[in-house]
């Protein structure tokens, strides 16, 4: 690693995928006749040709260390030729043409503290964001919170049983980089209280035309403080999205004893019987409380298995397929809320 | 501070449990990284305080770039130096999310000298994150990335990182190739994706399939959701195998669910009107085995999808109900050939339009749809609507049309 080369590259773009596939990959590229999933966790996926490939997808905190990374590379070059992939929900999945190699992968995988599973009617990983590990805007902690509800919701990551597939997101403000607005169940950091204004700092930091064009409900008007120019915030009109202290620094809202989560339910993404649909919200406030967050990780599994329990059994014992908790609720929204109090 | 290398207090409480603990992950990085370690310290504050210890990011980058790197500073550089900067950079990920062992061996090599040795893999839009690290490593960190062939992702007003779904990789149901527009679109506007002249983020998602897996319809200014214009492909034998080897109650599980109710049952066999389905793909999911999509592909592309700041959150809506994805195409029919000119298009009026953060979503409900589509040429076609006016309140463009006023 040299500091300076001798021709600095730039707008190079990504690595062309092709350098990455799989050759059964390159080989059925375009050509996947069907796929069948063999246990929690592991798909095969047959061509037209007839060739096969074998997913192993398991679990991982979506933050990963540069040895854990490592540990995933020495499984992959062992029974995988090197090839492996994320999926969209941060899941890893190593690819394998050889079926005995599931079972040492699947080994190997969970002897790291990562189990497989996250395939079909199950809970699948939760995308989240940075939280406290990264961000200047939080209202709670992302990983906390995922750690401490997926880890009682482990069995319904490594088994199939729900009635349907269950997407939790989290997003620790109401910005959403993780976008979680049409998930089953989005776990949302909130803000209840106004932002401070250090008008020294906001003097010389922001610009104030901007900050008042920040908020959507006018709330943020120009003032003159001390002879210099500022804003105020007329509290009543503040529905505390944080707006103003994403374009000025010196507007910050947080507070440990008014900040926490919302949960909100029945969004879904995929066209399947319904449309897309955003996600409603169920339970207003719950006050951070790390690190385990008991009140909300009891509150999720509560929607959880309101929403599984109260699924048709069919007479051969099976669960009805397919009921995401979104049309569930076409129950009317009384009921669900009445069932998870 | 003292070299801490494990968490303790509250934080500790997070490494115990069957889910995978990121409180163990810093741990293992901090074992040669004075950056975790800090990180680690900071992290305990927060657990203790409820309280967050970033402040915002400054105006941090590379050389000529503008996006790619989020500039971080936590507030008690006294306590905790080693992550007073502690910058983000993301990295552009190969398309699909597939990668060579060697490939992340190196960037795992890299980091651990000239970062945190903690990623985020992926982030939210998709990248891979390179979480934490000092400005003067951030050209050197540049330099060997696209030395190893990798370049930096989108951040702040620019086009952020496209991403798409497995796609024609590992999934039956692509109905276009993903992976191949997501690269070729990302290469197309490198410009726009390192150098922020937008009035805000815009993102691209290539979905395969209606059923979206990497959530375009949400999550993407642009959104470009696979689908067909045919009959579904019926395999009888298959149908009937459902039935009788599976078990599968056809007419509960797939018939009543059906959103259009366009298909019958009648014990042998499965009936489709095709005219009536509208392709959600519920039918093929259950019975993949026996149904398939039908044979001419190509794709939805769907505008304005947005996070609820600020105007409220919405999901895309049609903007060209079908594209033809790949040759032979048809003069009268829009083709992947006409899309760039339609970004073009869309960029130079929101460019132009916009006004500061505001997402093309919000700039189309301020400026209405009609003169959206008048000023970027794109006739309005039945399948944008979603519900049609119940209001007479109708702007007529008095003098343009001859039919009009037979009186005169």
């Amino acid at each position: 690693m040299t500091a300076e080369p001798a021709e600095r590259l730039t707008d190079i773009g990504p690595p062309h995928y092709e350098k990455f596939l799989p050759p059964v990959v390159k080989a059925n590229y375009g050509k996947w006749a069907d796929h069948e999933i063999l246990e929690p966790g592991v798909y095969v996926h047959t061509a037209e040709s007839g060739d096969k490939i074998y997913s192993i997808r398991a679990a991982t905190a979506r933050l990963i260390s540069v040895p854990k990374v490592r540990q995933f590379c020495d499984i992959a070059d062992k029974y995988c030729d090197g090839h492996l992939r994320w999926t969209s929900r941060n899941n890893v999945e190593f690819l394998t043409t050889k079926e005995e190699n599931i079972k040492h992968i699947r080994e190997e995988v969970e002897a790291l503290g990562h189990p497989v599973g996250g395939t079909g009617n199950s809970i699948t990983n939760i995308v989240h964001t940075q939280g406290w590990v990264h961000c200047h805007s939080a209202a709670t902690d992302a990983s906390g919170i995922v750690k401490a509800v997926m880890d009682e919701l482990m069995d319904e990551f490594t088994n199939m049983r729900l009635p349907a597939k269950l997407r939790i997101s989290l997003a620790c403000c109401l910005n959403m980089c993780g976008a979680v607005h049409c998930s089953d169940i989005a776990i949302l950091g909130i803000h209840r209280r106004p932002p401070t204004i250090d008008h020294d700092r906001l003097r010389k930091m922001c610009e104030i035309p901007n900050t008042v064009a920040a908020c959507p409900t006018a709330a943020v008007r120009p003032v003159t403080v001390d002879g210099n120019p500022s804003v105020e915030v007329i509290e009543e009109q503040c529905m505390f999205c944080a707006n103003c202290f994403t374009v000025c620094p010196s507007m910050p809202l947080n507070d440990p004893e008014n900040d926490g989560v919302s949960l909100w339910v029945g969004g879904k993404v995929c066209n399947a019987r319904t449309e897309p649909m955003f996600s409603k919200l169920a339970v207003p406030f719950i006050a951070n409380n790390p690190p385990r967050w008991p009140e909300v990780v009891e509150a999720v599994k509560n929607l959880v298995y309101v929403w599984a329990d109260s699924q048709t059994v069919r007479e051969d014992g099976r669960v009805d397929q397919s009921y995401r908790l979104a049309p569930f609720l076409r129950d009317g929204w009384y009921r669900i809320l009445e069932r998870a109090h | 501070m003292a070299e801490t290398t494990k968490a303790t207090g509250k934080l500790a409480e997070l490494t115990t449990g069957p889910y995978p603990s990121f409180v163990k992950e810093i741990e293992a990085a901090a074992e040669n990284n004075k950056m975790a370690q800090d990180l680690i310290g900071l992290l305990e504050l927060s657990y203790n305080e409820k309280l967050c210890h970033w402040k915002h990011g400054g105006i941090v980058g590379v050389m000529g770039y503008g996006g790619g790197v989020i500039g971080r500073y936590c507030d008690e550089p006294e306590k905790f130096p080693n992550v007073s900067h502690f910058h983000t950079l993301r990295v552009n990920q190969p398309a699909g999310w597939f990668y060579k062992t060697e490939a992340l061996r190196k960037i795992c090599d890299m980091w651990e000298v000239r970062g945190s040795s903690i990623f985020n893999i992926h982030g939210s839009t998709g990248d891979i994150v390179l979480l934490g690290t000092t400005t003067p490593q951030l050209e050197p960190v540049f330099n060997d990335l696209t030395k190893m062939g990798f370049d930096l992702g989108g951040s702040g007003s620019v086009l952020r990182t496209p991403s798409c779904c497995v796609g024609p990789a590992r999934c039956e149901w692509a109905m276009y190739d993903t992976l191949k527009c997501a690269y070729e679109q990302t290469m197309a506007f490198q410009d726009e994706l390192h150098r922020p002249y937008f009035p805000y983020k815009f993102k691209f998602k290539f979905s395969g399939c209606p059923n979206d897996c990497v959530a375009s319809i949400a999550r993407s200014d642009m959104s470009f959701i696979g689908t067909w214009k045919d009959d579904i492909q019926i395999d009888k034998d298959k149908v009937l195998w459902y039935a009788e080897e599976k078990k599968l109650d056809i007419q509960n599980v797939v018939v009543d669910r059906c959103p259009t109710k366009c298909m019958a049952w009648d014990g042998k066999e499965l009936h489709i009107d095709n005219r009536n389905c509208s392709r959600c793909m519920h039918c093929i999911n259950v019975m993949h085995l026996a149904l398939k999509p039908g044979k001419e592909r190509g794709c939805t592309i769907l505008l304005g999808a947005k996070a609820p700041i600020l105007e409220g959150a919405q999901m895309s809506s049609v903007l060209i109900p079908f594209m033809k994805m790949e040759p032979p195409y048809n003069e009268d029919e829009p083709s992947y050939e006409d899309l760039p000119e339609l970004i073009d298009a869309i960029w130079e009026l929101w460019g132009e339009e916009g006004k500061n953060r505001e997402r093309v979503g919000e700039f189309i409900q301020r400026i209405g749809m009609s003169n959206f589509l008048d000023a970027i040429g794109l006739e309005p076609v039945a399948e944008m609507v979603k519900h049609p006016r119940e209001n007479p309140y109708v702007f007529y463009e008095l003098g343009d049309d001859e039919d009009e006023g037979e009186e005169e």
